[in-house]
């Protein structure tokens, strides 16, 4: 089944296939975080339908249900708008440089680390992507790039339609 | 007719994010363009990252590597006919001659980045399911005492006696037991976790079947962090194959054992790590630590006992298995038995994996491994063992590498993480850094964790801003003694250790007074 997408490639919200995927998890132990993470990479955000829904079909209370969606990073109550960029803020990464990545970044993006711009660029900080070795590190819509430089971070802008002024 | 050859690119998420993917494409389209019969390879990576993407051939002299490689450069290797071995600026020789790889102790990692991560023949080939074949032919008890014996120790972070845990599970009485692999791997300057996923899964499925039958459990559990998506994937490949080739399943390997094995993935928390919020996570819940005891051991994931194990202390069993425990034990030094695969990052030349036997000094390993910084600038400090390890100086570069020498320093192993600093780095940012990861990684449940790291950053801030630095430093150690002596689990409890080391050893840096501190007593 094709469904319809957003600009950035997720599926819109629709309870039906929200319903699917936690059929697929019938039976299962324990598969509250793992329906929303499915959620998450489905539709690139948690409903708040989706409190309803789970609270209802894993017996759970929606205390419970919201607790788990608000604690966890990735799981974000919004569609996405755009693109989004995490940078990586772990020290492997500071020692190299990240903090002019981030400086970098807010200038071509034009906004503020854990904001999202007006072309819906959402900039995120993250501690370390495990590639250390490569540091400075970031993830691109899931893609990850290392040996980042400001030039890079540029080209990135250009490639995503940031602002490119500042 | 030519014969087919292999070329191997490494498919490792790190070599990919620098370009692999494009250096494979570019070989496969101009081999074809010129009639070459070549099978492009996407092996794990060797951990000589300053080399990636390193792309081998095999020659009768053995394998022989080029890099770093770039898109851009691959129709030149092709012209000097590089799948012959031909010279280029790019060739570095022998891949297991490159110093850095010949001088290690590869135990645990020594197929790593040689064999097609999904090939079962290339896993057979190298020893793959030996281990897994023994332990079936061994009683339960026999196999925990082969771990107890090697003097393996968790390397998630405690330390903790391996063979004690297992013989604990073992123990316990217990309709249903489990085994959970802690992949979440979170610590900043580690990546070895990740590397054995993607460069050869079968080893952690091998071991994780081991692990179940020695403590009978029959299912299992590997709790991936969500910023590991290629080592998720990898995984779960894996163990599709596994349970096709009857490794994972009932009757494993044809015995009367059955293991099932699930991927289960985090959501950005680094608290997911600790081994209490790991086992809320896998159950669907808020990542909040559960207090000890019970110990997991005993009442664990789903009230039954529950093996947790790093993903570096479960790899390391099938070789302690088919070598004799001896042969691991006879490596490191005091009660640090065995190789750690120490990873060097941050401002290092030659960052990557370095496996050895414990024992080796941080001067080794930065120099006569790391080669120094990247900047060329002089190294300052090492953080090893992730965020809430200590920050190490130069004057102590000759300290000996292990469990016990570190602890007495103040200082901890940890996952094996080492990250470098040049004097660029600003120690007092790094000490407020600390907090702030604190700040925002605390699961919640305890204040001094919760609050003190708040409250730390703001001290930080003050001092670093020079106000009332004595009061202030007084205010800092009251709290970093909070935070350690009325913390539930070691992220609140040890955020202060990088604190301390940073206000020790580079107290002048901070603008702080010797006189200030000696007032102060605790933090010299
Ligand atoms: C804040 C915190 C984070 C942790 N993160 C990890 C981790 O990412 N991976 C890991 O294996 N252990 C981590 N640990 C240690 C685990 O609690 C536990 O000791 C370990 O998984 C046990 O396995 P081992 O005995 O094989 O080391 C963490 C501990 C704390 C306090
Ligand atoms: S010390 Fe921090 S992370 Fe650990 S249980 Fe307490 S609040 Fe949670
Ligand atoms: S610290 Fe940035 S990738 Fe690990």
């Amino acid at each position: 089944m094709e469904s319809a997408r957003n600009q950035v490639g997720f599926a819109l919200w629709s309870s039906a296939d929200a319903g699917e995927i936690v059929d697929a998890h019938e039976g299962e132990q324990g598969s509250l975080l793992e329906i929303l993470v499915a959620f998450q990479q489905r539709f690139g955000y948690v409903d708040d339908e989706a409190v309803d829904l789970l609270a209802d079909r894993l017996n759970l209370s929606r205390a419970e249900v919201y607790g788990v969606v608000t604690f966890y990073a990735d799981l974000k109550r919004e569609p996405a708008s755009g693109h989004t960029i995490r940078i990586c803020r772990g020290e492997s990464c500071q020692a190299v440089g990240a903090t002019e990545i981030v400086e970098v970044a807010e200038q071509v993006f034009g906004g503020k680390l854990g904001t999202t711009d007006d072309n819906g660029v959402a900039l995120e900080q993250v501690f370390c992507l495990g590639n250390c070795a490569l540091s400075p590190a970031v993830m691109v819509d899931g893609e990850l790039i290392g040996r980042v430089d400001a030039a890079r971070i540029r080209e990135l802008a250009a490639r995503l339609g940031g602002y490119q002024g500042g | 007719m030519v014969d087919r050859r292999r070329v191997f690119v490494p498919g490792d998420s790190a070599a990919r994010s620098v370009g692999a993917d494009e250096v494979a494409r570019r070989i496969t389209q101009i081999s074809s363009e010129r009639g070459l019969e070549v099978e492009v390879v996407r092996n794990g990576s060797r951990g000589l990252y300053w080399l990636e993407p390193l792309v081998e051939v095999e020659t009768p002299e053995g394998r022989i590597g080029y890099g770093p490689v770039t898109a851009a450069e691959v129709e030149g290797l092709v012209d000097v006919g590089f799948l012959d071995g031909g010279d280029h600026a790019l060739k570095i020789g022998v891949t297991e001659e490159i110093p850095y790889l010949a001088k290690q102790d590869r135990f645990s990692f020594a197929d790593i980045g040689v064999i097609d991560p999904f090939s079962t023949s290339d896993y057979r080939a190298h020893g793959g399911l030996s281990g897994l074949t023994k332990a079936l032919s061994m009683s339960s008890q026999e196999i925990v005492a082969a771990v107890s014996d090697s003097g393996l120790r968790g390397r998630g972070g405690a330390g903790f006696p391996t063979g004690i845990k297992w013989q604990t599970v073992l123990d316990a009485v217990a309709d249903e037991k489990f085994v959970c692999c802690n992949a979440d791997e979170g610590d900043s300057g580690t990546f070895a976790d990740r590397m054995v996923m993607e460069g050869e899964p079968f080893l952690l499925i091998e071991s994780m079947a081991i692990a179940g039958v020695a403590v009978g459990a029959s299912v299992g559990y590997v709790f991936i962090r969500s910023e590991y998506p290629d080592a998720l994937s990898a995984m779960r490949r894996a163990v599709e194959v596994a349970y096709e080739e009857g490794w994972l399943g009932s009757d494993i390997l044809g015995s009367s054992y059955r293991f099932d094995l699930h991927v289960k993935s985090g959501a950005g928390a680094y608290i997911s790590g600790e081994e209490m919020a790991m086992l809320e996570s896998v159950e669907g819940r808020r990542a909040v630590v559960r207090a000890k005891p019970p110990l997991p051991a005993i009442q664990g994931l789903f009230g039954k006992p529950t093996l947790v194990n790093n993903v570096l202390s479960l790899i390391a069993i099938p070789r302690i298995l088919t070598g004799g425990s001896k042969e691991y034990r006879e490596r490191g030094c005091a009660r640090s038995r065995g190789t750690q695969v120490f990873q060097l990052a941050g401002n290092v030349a030659h960052p990557g994996i370095v496996e050895v036997p414990f024992g080796i000094t941080l001067h080794e390993l930065l120099y006569g491994f790391g080669g120094g910084s990247r900047s060329g600038r002089p190294i300052k400090a090492v953080q090893v063992g992730g965020p809430l390890g200590s920050y190490i100086a130069v004057s102590d570069f000759s300290m000996k590498v292990d469990y016990e020498t570190f602890a007495q320093a103040g200082a901890m192993v940890g996952h094996g993480g080492i990250v470098v600093h040049d004097d660029n780095t600003d120690m007092g940012k790094m000490a407020r850094f600390a907090m702030e990861f604190c700040a925002v990684e605390s699961c919640g449940k305890c204040t001094p964790c919760r609050i003190g790291s708040v409250r730390g950053m703001e001290v930080i801030d003050r001092i670093l801003a020079k106000h009332d630095v004595l009061d202030n430093l007084r205010l800092l150690d009251d709290l970093l003694e909070t935070m350690t002596d009325g913390s539930l689990c070691a992220m609140g409890g040890l955020t202060p250790m990088p604190v301390r080391s940073i206000l020790k050893n580079f107290s002048a840096e901070l603008g702080i007074d010797s006189i200030d501190l000696v007032e102060i007593g605790r933090v010299v």
